[in-house]
């Protein structure tokens, strides 16, 4: 994956590029708003990770002007302001995903690899497989080895999205944005709890467990027979 | 800049010298035009009698001659009054009349014309102002008739004088009315600002002086000590705060220091380094927290925040976040119920509420199981009931905990505070502050009552009106991604 980091801070840009290149992805980077435009005008990048402070052009400036000339590369928007209108204001300029500083590295790479993938032709399907287990997006239908699972609606939909970034690891805040659609920080492990809950319902009569735990950074399903 | 200077340079003075000056004017173009007209209004008078009166002198003297001129003359010139007559010959002998030593130059001057002469006055003669026309009848013969225009002259001089003395007095009036109004108003404005110095030295319980006249320096003075009284307030809060932060978030930062520090002390050793910095990282995240809630907390009270408000229904709300917590009682062996009835239609930000909300109900898990040695006779249960009267819209989260005594209920609300019984737990401090602050911006509060046995917290919002039965399928729908792709 070639990934643009957008990011004034040497530092912080020069610990960006060696995390990426660790985690095999191939990163570049741009000082300051027109030099980072510029990149990613001419150059074909899987995710741009722009800092929202920048010099020159800040860096919903940058996105809004990509997303006005059709350039529509997954743009992850990494800002110090945290407030809920201040990622509203980030994804209306046409950002993709917003991150608070100070993050977690981990947090920062599940979600530029999701972003990334997103266009990924399971994305559509009605029908999402990993090993034995299926689920099924119209008749709301979860089965393993065949054998029918009950989920309640929340639990479909934590899985539907797991299984949608099967082989990604989800952070438990990605899980909880996307699954649940809030934004803050709910004190508790309540999303482990949530995931005990699905994986006794998925994985505890079968061999091979699909859902695990990456530790330090989140969750994952994927079919590790393979 | 001296106590004088200071003085003319008040609005007060000003604005009185303005008005001094305003007044003058239109009293002396008042008095000029009403003098002005009232003189050619004389003038022409005095012009057509005298007319009038020469053209039926002159018909005596085309009738009878000069003789009965003169005896016409002769015989009005002795009725008293103000009327001047003199008839001459060519030589200028005179040879009726009342007027005497007449100047040369009214002998040949024609038409109206103003002079002096003298009149025998008690202890000599006098000078007085006469208007006449002089005639020239035909064979060089001239008759003069006038008026005596003394009195007028004497009265015109009177008006002026009075005018003189009227602005006069009124100049003194005025500045002198303006200096008392501007010393006493300045020394109200001194006192204030005095007093302001005093306070922005430092001295913030000091509160400006209120006359109790009610005019406009004391609704002033009034409305700026109920600023400061906020402003006192503030700063007593941000003191209160910086001092928690100071407790807060440095015992947790030096227990950090200490543990890079003793991980750096031991001999080298991998595993050792690795669980420092993990131990490292998992402190940092707390503080983080800290700081974000912290932070959150100051903007809510700012209003810098959650501008961003939909139409959502409480009860919906509820249900789903007590969805998201239903496992974490569970497994803490509490039951979690959501007693929602009806739709209760608010308008607010869902993030911030579905935060406070999810406070509150993280605290009734942590806090609000019966006391496990002896219980008090009821099951550990948490409930949480919307409803909805007189326009209020209610979330009250109950629990079967220890509760919190009624004298401590106002301070808990505040940043930080923790009590003795819940140090055990992890937790900042925040979580109520943060519930609190929420409310205050939407217009609405928090209350902690008794729930017998137990704590129950009530967050109350004004419902929308106008809104009936508010759709909750207008929530954003949670199952989606965030961004359609």
């Amino acid at each position: 994956m070639r990934v643009l980091v957008i990011e004034d801070d040497q530092e912080t840009a020069a610990f960006l590029k060696r995390a990426l290149k660790e985690s095999g992805h191939i990163a570049e980077h741009a000082a300051d708003g027109e030099a980072g435009l510029d990149s990613a005008r001419t150059n074909a990048y899987d995710v741009l990770i722009v800092d929202r402070m920048l010099p020159k052009l800040d860096g919903l400036g940058v996105i809004k002007s990509l997303r006005t000339e059709e350039i529509h590369t997954p743009a992850l928007i990494l800002s110090a302001l945290g407030e809920v209108d201040d990622r509203v204001k980030g994804l209306r300029a046409g950002g993709d995903d917003y991150l608070t500083k100070p993050y977690a590295f981990s947090e920062l790479l599940a979600r530029i690899e999701v972003l990334a993938r997103r266009t990924s032709p399971e994305e559509g399907s009605t029908r999402l497989a990993v090993g034995d287990l299926v689920l099924d997006r119209l008749s709301h239908k979860v089965t393993r080895a065949g054998e029918a699972i009950l989920l309640q609606p929340r639990e479909f939909r934590l899985l539907e999205y797991l299984m949608k970034h099967a082989g990604q690891v989800v952070t438990r805040t990605m899980l909880l944005e996307n699954v649940w659609d809030y934004h803050f920080d709910p004190q508790t492990n309540v999303i482990d709890v949530h995931i005990s809950r699905l994986r006794s319902k998925i994985d505890k009569n079968f061999a091979q467990p699909l859902l695990h735990t990456v530790r330090g950074a989140g969750y994952t399903i994927r079919d590790s027979a393979h | 800049m001296t106590a004088l200077t200071k003085l003319f340079r008040t609005t007060t003075f000003r604005l009185s010298l303005t008005y001094f000056a305003l007044f003058s004017a239109a009293a002396i173009v008042a008095i000029v035009y009403l003098y002005w007209n009232t003189t050619v209004l004389l003038s022409r008078q005095l012009n057509q009698t005298i007319d009038a009166e020469l053209k039926g002198l002159a018909e005596q003297y085309r009738a009878g001659g000069r003789d009965q001129l003169v005896r016409t003359v002769a015989q009005r010139s002795r009725t008293p009054g103000n009327s001047l007559y003199l008839v001459a010959d060519r030589n200028e002998k005179q040879l009726a009349g009342n007027l005497r030593a007449v100047s040369p130059q009214l002998w040949d001057s024609v038409g109206p014309v103003e002079f002096f002469y003298s009149r025998p006055a008690p202890g000599g003669t006098e000078q007085r102002l006469a208007f006449a026309n002089v005639f020239r009848l035909p064979g060089g013969d001239r008759l003069i008739v006038g008026r005596d225009i003394e009195d007028r002259r004497e009265l015109s001089r009177l008006i002026r004088s009075t005018m003189l003395w009227g602005l006069g007095v009124m100049a003194l009036v005025g500045i002198g009315g303006g200096y008392w109004v501007s010393r006493r108003l300045l020394a109200r404005v001194d006192n204030l600002s005095d007093t302001t110095r005093t306070i922005m030295a430092g001295d913030l319980s000091r509160r400006l002086p209120v006359s109790g006249s009610g005019d406009e320096l004391d609704r002033l003075a009034q409305s700026l000590n109920l600023m400061l009284g906020r402003i006192e307030q503030l700063m007593a809060g941000m003191r209160e705060v910086s001092d928690n932060i100071a407790h807060d978030l440095k015992t947790p930062l030096n227990r950090l220091r200490n543990r890079v520090e003793e991980a750096l002390r031991e001999p080298p050793d991998e595993v050792a380094y690795r669980d420092a910095l993990e131990r490292t990282i998992e402190e940092a995240d707390g503080l983080i927290k800290t700081f974000n809630a912290l932070l959150s907390i100051a903007r809510l009270e700012a209003g810098a925040a959650g501008d961003d408000r939909d139409s959502l229904d409480l009860s919906a709300l509820v249900s789903d976040v007590a969805e998201l917590y239903e496992p974490v009682a569970e497994e803490r062996g509490i039951v979690l119920k959501a007693d929602v009835a009806g739709s209760v239609p608010v308008r607010g930000n869902r993030q911030l509420l579905g935060q406070a909300l999810a406070n509150l109900i993280d605290n009734a898990l942590k806090y609000g199981a019966p006391p496990a040695a002896k219980g008090n006779g009821h099951a550990a249960e948490v409930v949480v009931r919307t409803s909805q009267h007189d326009g209020i819209a209610e979330i009250a989260v109950s629990d079967r905990g220890p509760g919190v005594p009624a004298s401590e209920r106002e301070r808990v609300l505040a940043r930080f505070v923790r009590l003795e019984a819940s140090r055990s737990e992890p937790g900042s401090g925040l979580g109520l502050s943060l519930v609190a602050a929420v409310a205050r911006l939407h217009g609405g509060a928090v209350r902690l009552e008794d729930n017998a046995p137990g704590l129950r917290v009530v967050l109350s919002l004004p419902l929308e009106t106008g809104a009936q039965g508010t759709k909750t399928a207008d929530r954003p729908s949670p199952g989606g991604e965030l961004r359609p792709t």
